[in-house]
């Protein structure tokens, strides 16, 4: 069983209530809910879609065809009516599209009359149309009402008791004027309610639960919603969070915080990260640990500001001058996300460089549920030094050499009378500005040279699913990780299929724990699927491994893989 | 109590006679007059002749980039505001590649001293101009002479209500040390512009030069008053003002952060525990 619904309107008509209530009312009763939101780069107006799709098995990307469209507007009924399956519905409200539609999927329903009717306020309009698409499922309305209960606590009885009353008209409207709809007996889960959780708040967790204590932003959609989150947090775990002037004083902030003692964090998304290059490289010469969340959106320049793409790869891999080790993860889904974040902080810190996570916009703004997160398995350890820690130490030197090339973090001032010196000069050991080319070659190899292998055993495999010998082998990373493993599951009926994603992108996994590359040798069919028109990822692989995939196969129009769009896509080789 | 001693860094790189080594004693000497020992102080800098100051003294250090001098230094003060937070920069650091940065500094207001050393050249890349160069002098960059108005980084200050502003010379150490002072003491951003020599590239703004034309505010001038203030940062020609021009008592950034009150954010403990019941907000 699943089913997906589609919400369309203008900005400003409240899709995210609808959609965000819907997917909270789905996920309470147990279900697996995947959302994906398509919006305009427009406070008002345009066209917009947020997108629910729900199943009593675990689901992991969006489809195409819809099985109840819920249309806020006229425009949403003509873009979105073809996707709506034979047996599906549109339910609308004629005096709103002025417009009344005959056919037999479609359901008039006075959204707003009855929102007058029975709340007194047409703002209650939306509560009436999540009521009615609840209705059409005869499903959820107790879990509906305690889901308004929460949303209104500050606004009040009045408010509360007015929406529950036009949630249940909504309901019961619906099932009075559906003629087509035999109650489709959908049957609730025996699990209790699962988490919902979508990109960007997951990263903030993950930053939260690594102990991150300042974050520096500026403002630029895909990466505001970490923001948001940090922000809306600050009060209640003791976190600074400063909205700054611009992307170069974010990162210099993260850097000057950490340097201070602090775990620190900034995000981004492409044409802010291109002013934080510069930061980035002093990040690498002063070895301070930083995480730097970089959203992908569709370039270049300001390009497609609210849709998504993975372009930004080599341009992250390769910015900034000068040579230094850095990590960069691209998280799957919402899980890898909070714990890939937690092992950005773990990285970061533990060797002194600059570890990133890499998303995009899909990624962050889809809802996915699950269990539950293993909190034992975050990683928590303090690797700077305070007062007893640098105890015995006759003269504190911060890039003092050692075997690992790791060298003690002191925290200024609270380190005793021990003196923390860092130059984005070449230096010594100390810290000082030295030009001499023996200390210069010495300083490489400790910040570089020596770091590299010892990250690089850090880095997990990639992860195989589906076949174990595969014959096909379909191969992406970060956010096509979802429709790709749909994709494997429906036709691994027909084919020795697997896929084989990448999380832990930079540097490549080695290949002595599972040799990828021999498995992908061993395969007739190596199709790399990515959000680029040049195929960034099979470049680095080309790069870096020699290996050349057989196929590829490259969505750039600003929005996401689906799960129809991919297959068909494979038609060609399959 | 600390001594010069204490604060004695490297051998300075700088060319003999330079402006920079008058700033250099000044500043140990008003450290060590106010009391504060080296590792209860951060000189944050950038790049130019000035960046290199913190080398020559002992203390904690973060010589970062060439204009990003102000938000490293506000983030460590947020990160830990019981440290004195000093920031260094050079006039090209500060008003050109920074500038953006120092103006967002004074809207903040983080309880930090920003010490510039404006020697109206731009050092270390060897003589072209600076934001603060006279109009009309040649520089090899500049064959026509510089064509636009050299900013007024003391009336900018004043216009946007910093919270201390004053004006020093390299050449009257004495009161350079009691501006120093002042300006470290001050709660709030405050900056201290420090008229600054450079023998090799500057010809015309030189010790002599400013010697002839330095006075100080009177005794009775009153640095609240904010009209009075920006008239007198307007002055410049034949006679140039030194002093507190203006102060404003304004809230701190730090004292606007409720979460920093009790304890510094680098002193507060961290334990997954405490944040665990996070989780739950999304069920
Ligand atoms: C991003 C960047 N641009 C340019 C430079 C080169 N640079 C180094 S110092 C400097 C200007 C120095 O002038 P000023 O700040 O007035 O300091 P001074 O040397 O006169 O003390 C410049 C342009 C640099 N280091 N970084
Ligand atoms: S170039 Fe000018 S500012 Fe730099 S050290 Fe020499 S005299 Fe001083």
């Amino acid at each position: 069983m699943e089913y997906t619904l589609r919400v369309g309107g203008e900005a400003g008509q409240g899709l995210q209530t609808i959609g965000g209530a819907l997917a909270q009312v789905f996920s309470k009763i147990g279900f697996h809910v995947f959302t994906h939101q398509d919006y305009m780069s427009r406070v008002r107006g345009g066209h917009n879609f947020y997108q629910i799709r729900f199943s009593e098995k675990e689901i992991s990307a969006s489809r195409d065809m819809v099985d109840i469209l819920l249309a806020l507007d006229l425009d949403t009924i003509e873009i979105h009516r073809k996707s709506v399956r034979d047996e599906g519905f549109i339910l609308y409200d004629s005096e709103i599209t002025k417009k009344k539609f005959e056919e037999p999927e479609f359901i008039d329903i006075p959204f707003k009359k009855i929102a007058l009717d029975v709340g007194k306020k047409s703002v209650m309009a939306n509560t009436v149309a999540t009521g009615a698409a609840l209705g059409i499922l005869d499903l959820g309305l107790e879990t509906f009402r305690n889901v308004l209960k929460k949303a209104f606590e500050k606004k009040g009885d009045e408010v509360i008791q007015g929406n529950i009353a036009c949630a249940e008209a909504g309901y019961n409207y619906a099932r009075k004027n559906c003629p087509r709809c035999e109650a489709p007996e959908i049957r609730e889960p025996e699990n209790r309610g699962l988490m919902l959780i979508d990109g960007v708040n997951a990263i903030g967790m993950g930053a939260l639960m690594s102990g991150c204590k300042f974050y520096s932003g500026y403002p630029m959609t895909p990466s505001t919603g970490i923001l948001n989150y940090m922000a809306s947090r600050a009060e209640e775990y003791n976190l600074v969070v400063e909205q700054v002037e611009d992307e170069i004083s974010a990162i210099n902030m993260a850097i000057g915080a950490s340097f201070a003692g602090v775990r620190a964090m900034t995000g981004t998304s492409g044409g802010g990260f291109a002013l934080m290059v510069e930061g980035l490289s002093l990040a690498g010469m002063t070895e301070t640990p930083i995480v730097i969340a970089e959203m992908q959106r569709p370039g270049p320049a300001t390009g497609l500001p609210t849709r998504t793409e993975q372009a930004d790869l080599l341009f992250v891999l390769y910015a900034a001058h000068g040579e230094f080790p850095r990590v960069i993860f691209e998280p799957g889904d919402p899980k890898q996300a909070f714990y890939l974040t937690n092992k950005a902080f773990e990285l970061a810190e533990k060797y002194q460089i600059p570890v990133f996570i890499q998303s995009d916009q899909y990624l962050g703004d889809t809802e996915w549920t699950y269990e539950k997160f293993d909190l034992e398995n975050i990683i928590y350890n303090d690797y700077r030094l305070r007062e007893k820690d640098l105890e015995g130490v006759e003269v504190y030197k911060r890039f003092k050499y050692s075997s690992t090339g790791i060298s003690l973090l002191a925290v200024p001032g609270e380190a005793g009378k021990h003196l923390v010196v860092v130059d984005s000069d070449e230096h010594d050991e100390e810290g000082h500005i030295i030009e001499d080319s023996e200390t210069r070659i010495k300083m490489v190899q400790k910040r570089m040279l020596k770091k590299l292998p010892l990250i690089k055993k850090e880095i997990d495999p990639p992860l195989l699913y589906g076949d174990s010998s595969p014959k096909i082998v379909l191969v992406g990373r970060g956010s096509t990780y979802g429709v790709i493993k749909e994709v494997v599951d429906t036709i691994s009926k027909d084919h020795k299929v697997a896929m084989m994603h990448f999380s832990q992108v930079y540097p490549l996994p080695e290949r002595d724990k599972f040799d990828y590359i021999e498995l992908l040798e061993n395969a007739d069919l190596t199709i790399c699927i990515e959000n680029t028109a040049t195929g960034q990822f099979a470049k680095l692989m080309r790069a870096e491994t020699g290996f050349e995939f057989t196929h590829q196969i490259l969505r750039y129009d600003g929005r996401p893989f689906t799960i129809e769009n991919l297959k068909e896509e494979l038609h060609a080789y399959i | 109590m600390p001594t010069s001693e204490d604060y004695k860094g490297q051998v300075p790189a700088w060319c003999p006679g330079c402006g920079n080594f008058n700033i250099l004693s000044t500043v140990k000497q008003a450290l060590v007059e106010l009391g504060i020992e080296p590792w209860e102080v951060l000189m944050v800098s950038g790049i130019g002749q000035s960046g290199k100051l913190p080398h020559y003294m002992k203390c904690h250090t973060f010589n970062g980039l060439h204009g990003r001098t102000l938000p490293v230094a506000t983030a460590a003060k947020l990160a830990n505001h019981s440290l004195h937070v000093i920031a260094v920069a050079g006039d090209g650091d500060c008003y050109g590649e920074g500038g953006n940065h120092f103006l967002h500094a004074i809207r903040r207001n983080p309880n930090i001293t920003l010490l510039v050393h404006d020697n109206q050249i731009y050092g270390l890349t060897k003589g072209q101009a600076s934001p603060t160069t006279a109009q009309g002098t040649h520089t090899k960059i500049q064959p026509y002479g510089v064509l636009e108005e050299p900013l007024n980084p003391l009336a900018l200050a004043i216009s946007q209500d910093c919270s201390f502003v004053a004006r020093g010379f390299a050449g009257d150490q004495s009161y350079l040390k009691e501006l120093l002072k002042a300006a470290i003491s001050h709660k709030g951003f405050s900056l201290l512009d420090i008229l600054q020599p450079c023998v090799t590239f500057n010809k015309i703004n030189t010790f002599r030069w400013y010697r002839d034309r330095v006075y100080k505010l009177e005794e009775e001038y009153d640095p609240y008053n904010r009209l009075k203030a920006f008239e007198r940062s307007l002055e410049w020609g034949d006679r140039i003002p030194n002093g507190i021009f203006y102060k404003s008592e304004r809230e701190t950034l730090e004292e606007g952060i409720p979460t920093i009150q009790e304890e510094p954010l680098v002193r507060q403990k961290f334990s997954i525990e405490d944040v665990k019941h996070e989780i739950d907000k999304f069920y």
